[in-house]
């Protein structure tokens, strides 16, 4: 989807430097990608091809709860269409997809020629595809997990889940939480390392802020989910006793390991969408954010008291007083720095001038749906509320409610908003407000009657209901509204791919928005910027003045990129990436391998390492005599610089 | 050496092609990586201790303390690796391709020998992961560190051979920083680890 550039004749340094960073564009060459626009389309596409298959689970259990005593679908199958269907909207969409898009557009928006550690991202989407793919051939052979997304034990130790369902699903999570782990350490360093001079910390875009609050949070969080699921997967292969009381162990420590990740990944999912709706209201209603300052100051807070209140999840399992009345006002207190956000937005609009334009619709249709989640958050805060819905449709309600309010309705503002970036096409504004239609209609049928369904005691995860308990009507809503949800995606899908090839053609910057990305070509070149962009404000296609420099003086023979400083950005070194290599991809299957193998024999874990370890090697294995492009050997004395060394760099823009 | 800024271009050719240190992107991959697994091992020794508080004797009645012996004599090792380590990295940040390899070549002796002795310590923690809730969290604390102290020699070990056979460029040197660095980490993370394994089953 990168057009070529038709450069006028004698440009044979822009010639070059495309060629340079081209990525190979045969088929073999396609498994050693690692540009991230490349690498960021097929995370994009790959998420949303999950996001599909986690509907088509969805609208499965709702044509099964349509009506009473209904025997479609019976309760073994049921319980792994749910488990599937909440696994892979949480681990397979709803963090990918952000990452995705960080992937593809924290570069552009920071002016960089690349992400860091690009080969790591090649990997990252490896790892990603083939958790994937293992949980959905898991699913069709029968194996498919089905203790609920959460995996609770004692259900999900041997004694009560002989077959192998439980250690697909403790599997696919370590799939995925490599896959983002090793993404959130490029961002940050992309952010921290790699912004166009003059993008000091209070110029970059909100967008940015939130993927890299995010991804500090991913470094925190997913942590305890690796550990919590290989102790699983431990106490079920190995006989270990972690979540065994009769050996001294506890399924609470299971629980605390999982909210300690879970909690915090309500709020992985939900900053990046904090930071869309901060872009598309900027840009939509023609000013600067108000309290740009502040919203900063309002991600970060949400990031640290995210980790402060996992124990909400827990009220119904007997926690002490003073623990329960903590994690309350901790639950309630982390509304704050939301609310923060809210008055900020509202004020940007009110004193803004509003264009309707489709992207800006979804940001409208998130202020309800997310507000209502909210407000429901806010009851389940108290405890004696809290028990009394427990397990019930009105959890569902609220959950969705946040997701769905929080990142799809964002998500698909982006869509929208940066199709025209990616694929240099519109997307068509009078579809896009049927889609937008139908989605808002068919998410608040379906959902707002299950908020109901739960105060009348339905309880989640079950298959089914007798008539008697007249819970009929209100499910068959519910179940209305889950088609009108499902011909939207499906319209939105029938424009993208209409779009691809009859969209009108795209401008550079076809919003009049202020950042970096819309900088450059639509879709951009595979350098990103012809010439790397310096900026003199936030939105700097707004506040550059004319004559704002540009940078020359990077190679185009080598994949130069320019490294700044953390703080002020200044220019500090420049260093050579890394050229495209099938060894992410090898690394990736070696991995798999080992990671499946493992299910059936606990030793693949020794010898499942050695081809890891052999690309591994590979991967790291210099190609050229001169492939970084410093200095060879020999060298009588270090020209690299040090910190705190005379600076490489003065220039101060 | 500072970028020449005219009318409308900043020139930036004139900046090192690398740096050393916090101003490389190599230390930040590093320092990710880092807090990352430091999360782990804090989140592993915090199940232990969850899991202490479940159990009415800690060790279980009938079962010893890991022996002491050897994991004192590996900690004295790990820390003795630093010495060597830092001669290592201050070897790279000279551009000291002889002295590189030297202390690289020594670490890796320190590094048979920590990987030896942990083959001991296993023998002498005087239980079985399956034994109980007990065992299993000092098998996986113990796993762990394993895990890194395995993986760090072969990381080593693959630097040091690339710094004799080549081809060796001026950014190499910068890995050679990095291995270091992240040499401290595993060796610093072990001592929290052999406080606990070792010393808070003593402690009633």
């Amino acid at each position: 989807m990168t057009r070529p550039i038709h450069l006028a004749a004698g440009d044979e340094h822009f010639a070059r430097l495309e060629q340079t960073w081209a990525d190979p564009p045969s088929f073999l060459g396609w498994f050693s990608h690692v540009d991230h626009k490349s690498i960021g389309r097929r995370y994009l596409v790959t998420a949303f091809g999950f996001f599909l298959l986690g509907g088509i689970l969805a609208g499965m259990m709702r044509l099964q709860l349509s009506r009473p005593d209904s025997s479609l679908i019976g309760p073994d199958l049921y319980n792994q269409i749910f488990t599937t269907h909440g696994t892979t909207m949480m681990f397979l969409f709803a963090v990918p997809v952000m990452q995705a898009l960080g992937i593809y557009f924290v570069p552009l928006m920071v002016g960089a020629r690349a992400i860091a550690f690009p080969r790591m991202i090649a990997f990252s989407y490896w790892m990603f595809l083939f958790g994937g793919v293992f949980l959905y051939i898991s699913f069709l052979l029968n194996a498919g997990p089905d203790m609920g997304w959460f995996s609770y034990p004692p259900l999900a130790e041997t004694l009560y889940t002989p077959s192998k369902r439980a250690d697909v699903w403790a599997q696919l999570i370590t799939f995925t939480e490599v896959a983002s782990l090793a993404t959130a350490v490029s961002l940050i360093t992309t952010v921290f390392k790699m912004r166009a001079p003059g993008m000091s910390l209070n110029r970059i875009p909100l967008f940015v802020w939130a993927q890299v609050v995010t991804s500090f949070m991913v470094l925190f969080a997913m942590p305890a989910i690796m550990l919590a699921s290989t102790e699983l997967i431990l106490d079920r292969l190995v006989n270990t006793h972690f979540f065994d009381v009769e050996h001294g162990g506890d399924a609470l420590l299971w629980q605390h390991l999982f909210w300690f990740f879970g909690h915090p990944e309500v709020y992985i999912i939900f900053i990046p969408g904090s930071g869309i709706v901060s872009m598309i209201i900027t840009t939509f209603s023609r000013r600067h954010m108000f309290g740009y300052l502040a919203v900063v100051l309002a991600l970060v807070s949400t990031a640290f008291m995210g980790f402060g209140l996992w124990v909400h999840h827990m009220f119904a399992t007997g926690l002490p007083q003073l623990g329960e009345s903590f994690f309350t006002a901790a639950s309630m207190m982390i509304a704050i720095p939301t609310g923060v956000q809210f008055f900020c937005w509202i004020a940007t609009m009110w004193s803004g001038r509003i264009t309707l334009k489709t992207p800006m619709l979804w940001i409208l249709g998130f202020f309800a749906i997310f507000l209502l989640g909210g407000l429901t958050g806010v009851m389940l805060a108290a405890v004696p509320l809290n028990i009394q819905v427990h397990d019930t449709f009105f959890v569902v309600a609220h959950l969705h409610y946040v997701l769905i309010g929080g990142a799809i309705f964002p998500l698909f503002g982006a869509f929208y908003y940066w199709y025209p970036k990616i694929t240099g096409r519109m997307l068509s504004e009078r579809l896009g407000r049927w889609v937008f239609g139908l989605m808002f209609t068919g998410f608040n049928l379906t959902f707002f009657p299950m908020h109901l369904l739960g105060l009348h005691g339905m309880p989640r995860r079950v298959y089914t209901y007798p008539a008697s308990m007249g819970w009929g009507t209100l499910n068959l809503v519910a179940s209305g509204g889950a088609l009108l949800m499902g011909c939207g995606v499906l319209l939105f899908l029938i424009d993208a791919l209409r779009a691809l090839r009859a969209g009108d053609v795209a401008a550079d910057d076809p919003w009049g928005a202020g950042t970096l990305e819309w900088a450059t070509s639509s879709p951009p070149p595979y350098s990103n910027f012809l010439r790397p962009p310096t900026v003199a404000g936030r939105e700097p296609l707004w506040d550059n003045p004319i004559d704002q420099p540009v940078i020359v003086g990077l190679r185009d023979d080598v994949r130069d990129v320019l490294v700044t400083h953390v703080l002020d950005a200044e220019p500090d070194h420049r260093v050579a990436f890394p050229e495209p290599s099938c060894w992410p991809f090898l690394t990736a299957v070696a991995t798999t391998a080992l990671f499946i193998w493992s299910i059936f024999n606990p030793w693949a874990v020794v010898y499942g390492s050695v081809p890891v370890f052999v690309a591994m090697v590979g991967w790291f294995w210099p190609k050229s005599p001169n492939e970084g492009a410093t200095p060879p050997w020999p060298i009588r004395h270090r020209t690299l610089p040090r910190p705190g060394e005379a600076p490489a760099a003065g220039g101060a823009i | 050496m500072s970028p020449r800024e005219t009318g409308r271009t900043l020139d930036v050719s004139a900046l090192a092609p690398g740096a050393f240190g916090s101003r490389s992107l190599m230390w930040w991959g590093t320092m990710g990586i880092v807090l990352i697994e430091s999360t782990v091992f804090a989140l592993a020794i915090g199940s232990y201790f969850f899991l202490r508080t479940r159990m009415p004797a800690w060790p279980p009645d009938g079962v010893a303390p890991p022996d002491l012996r050897w994991g004192t004599i590996n900690t004295l090792v790990l820390l003795a690796s630093l010495i060597p380590n830092q001669l290592a990295k201050r070897a790279g940040e000279r551009v000291d391709l002889r002295g590189v390899r030297i202390w690289m070549v020594v670490c890796l002796v320190f590094g048979v020998g920590f990987n030896a002795v942990r083959v001991y310590e296993f023998q002498h923690v005087n239980v079985l992961w399956d034994h109980d809730a007990y065992g299993s969290i000092v098998w996986v604390l113990l796993g762990l560190h394993t895990t890194h102290i395995v993986t760090d020699f072969l990381d080593t070990a693959v630097l040091a051979v690339l710094m004799f056979v080549g081809p060796v460029e001026e950014k190499r040197f910068v890995d050679v920083e990095e291995n270091s660095v992240y040499w401290y980490f595993v060796v610093l993370a072990w001592l929290p680890i052999y406080g606990v394994l070792y010393w808070a089953p003593r402690l009633t």
